[in-house]
């Protein structure tokens, strides 16, 4: 099978892409537009083309991650084709591939299973207070230092379930339903996926000569998380 | 022909919403970034308006943030989807409520998926059989956390013991309204409204009294852009955006924004930190930023709640000039205690961006 194939085998293909006529509605309306070189126009008129070598060029591209996935081109498309699913499809096809290990914002997607990946298997959900602080996210603001300082106290004063195994927000999630999702993602190809991901950033880090270990303080992640 | 166009009109506004027996599911964002918002909406469906929801302990993620990065298969959020669903029947309820805009949206799309590609809706009932032993049912009503107070805006109306006008001068308070782009932009026909003229914030605007701000950038995504925010060095991408809207919205000198997405909330709230601290520019009157609420927080107000129980404390974006203006009566001293009203210090104060 081509890799012209495999994509549109995907069936976010089949609801994001008839017959693009090249108005550029989408580029028009698109948030990551009006901040970069990013053109959904260009993108979906490059899949269209349904050239391997187009393909490609566009798998091992920094452009496919560019897209926000806000969805507002679905709505304003005058031919009912939804870039962001294209681009959801391309991404797929890019990690599979392996691909997206030549392009600076495709290897990103280690940072990310580093932090929202493996915070739903840890705590449930993506995103948890305890990983959340102000060298990682400084916008969070003194506020969030504040929070931070006197979580316990604070959490407590507000009725949370922080730290406890009962209903309500930031509890502790039942090892159940942690098995649960970890099974999950066993039985549909995101545990291979992280896997994957892990493997190439190992051997990224390797040939670039950089520190590289399991926790979030090594040089490797740093310097897909914040360069 | 005319009426045949209004009527087609009028359904997009027509939307079904259960009426009670509600399984609420949590957001990743909003429970740690506004950690007392979602208890404020129990509290309002549950005890002011006498309605059964049910606040599951085996809840999880949808896992659309992971999935909108590019980081997880389609195979995978459906089949954590059909697991939330199969919880949800094993608690004996069928109308599913979310508290996450995003959510929404992938619930509405693995639904619509499901429905259209009927493999997929074959494969992952076995995924999850052969994973977790679980079998579901599909929802019977699926609706976010905001249109049900939209359903009840007028019982909350009546309850009410402010309502969105100055306290001084009786004038409404100009209200900007966010709907998160996954709201409607996807499926236009699931949301209130639908994408072009959502109604689900405005109308409680209009029924609590105050007045809609409409102004260029209204419809503009909050810049959100999963990855782009997710990840530190894409993150220029977010803030632009939002610089975009509130550079718009600032010629129309709004007293206040509500968002129904916890996430838009939190960026709208964060980014006017950021870009006063960055660029010395700020939104609100007199050096502070336009105070942003989440609706249940805008509703816990109304209803007379402490804003400090409420965790309004925690917005960066200080909300003392929005409690001035309802005239709503508050301990000033209250705001930076924790149990037993033991002090607990004020956070430092930024440079640019006055707060209190």
């Amino acid at each position: 099978m081509t890799l012209v194939e495999r994509l549109r085998a995907d069936f976010r293909m089949v609801e994001g892409l008839k017959a693009c006529i090249n108005c550029g509605t989408c580029t028009a309306i698109c948030p990551a537009a009006g901040v970069s070189d990013y053109d959904p126009r260009m993108v979906v008129d490059m899949v269209q083309e349904n050239n391997e070598e187009t393909l490609i060029a566009l798998l091992k591209s920094d452009t496919i991650w560019r897209c926000g996935e806000c969805l507002s081109c679905k709505t304003r498309c005058p031919r009912e084709n939804v870039p962001g699913y294209v681009i959801q499809a391309l991404r797929s096809l890019s990690i599979d591939t392996g691909y997206f290990m030549e392009s600076t914002q495709g290897r990103k997607q280690f940072a990310l299973k580093r932090t929202i990946g493996e915070h739903i298997l840890k705590y449930g959900y993506c995103v948890h207070v305890d990983e959340v602080n102000t060298e990682m996210f400084p916008e969070q603001g003194p506020v969030w230092d504040w929070l931070q300082k006197n979580k316990e106290q604070v959490l407590e004063r507000l009725g949370t379930s922080y730290g406890k195994q009962q209903s309500g927000s930031l509890r502790i999630i039942p090892e159940e339903s942690l098995r649960n999702l970890k099974r999950i993602f066993d039985e549909t190809g995101a545990t291979k996926r992280f896997e994957q991901i892990e493997q190439y950033a190992r051997l990224n880090a390797r040939q670039e000569g950089i520190d590289f270990d399991e926790g979030n303080s090594c040089e490797y992640f740093k310097k897909m998380y914040e360069k | 022909m005319k009426a045949l166009v209004k009527n087609k009109n009028w359904q997009a506004y027509q939307k079904e919403i259960a009426d009670d027996h509600y399984y609420f599911a949590r957001s990743c964002i909003r429970q740690n970034i506004f950690p007392a918002a979602e208890d404020v909406f129990l509290k309002i469906i549950g005890t002011e308006l006498g309605k059964d929801i049910f606040d599951d302990v085996r809840q999880t993620t949808c896992t659309g943030i992971a999935y909108h990065s590019g980081l997880l298969p389609f195979e995978t959020t459906m089949t954590v989807v059909a697991h939330q669903f199969a919880l949800m029947n094993e608690a004996g309820y069928e109308n599913f409520v979310c508290s996450c805009v995003t959510s929404f949206g992938i619930y509405s799309e693995v639904l619509e998926t499901w429905a259209f590609f009927t493999d997929t809706l074959k494969n992952t009932r076995e995924a999850l059989k052969r994973s977790t032993g679980k079998t579901f049912k599909i929802p019977r009503n699926l609706v976010h956390a905001s249109d049900v107070i939209f359903k009840y805006r007028e019982e909350i109306a009546a309850k009410a013991k402010y309502r969105l006008v100055n306290a001084k001068t009786g004038e409404p308070l100009k209200v900007v309204d966010h709907i998160g782009c996954h709201y409607a932009k996807i499926f236009p026909e699931k949301g209130i409204g639908g994408a072009e003229y959502p109604y689900v914030l405005a109308g409680l605007i209009d029924e609590w009294g105050g007045e809609q701000v409409d102004y260029p950038e209204r419809r503009h995504c909050c810049g959100f852009g999963f990855r782009q925010y997710l990840l530190k060095s894409n993150r220029g991408y977010s803030v632009a955006n939002s610089k975009k809207k509130f550079d718009s919205m600032k010629p129309y000198q709004p007293d206040l924004i509500i968002s129904n997405c916890p996430g838009c909330t939190f960026f709208l709230d964060r980014w006017q930190y950021t870009i006063a601290e960055i660029e010395g520019i700020t939104y609100g009157a007199n050096g502070f930023g336009i105070p942003v609420l989440t609706y249940e927080e805008l509703a816990g107000l109304l209803l007379g709640y402490d804003p400090w129980d409420m965790g309004l404390q925690l917005h960066q974006v200080t909300v003392e000039p929005i409690l001035d203006k309802l005239g709503i009566v508050y301990k000033p001293e209250g705001k930076y205690r924790g149990l037993n009203n033991v002090c607990l210090g004020k956070p430092v104060m930024p440079e640019i961006l006055k707060c209190i």
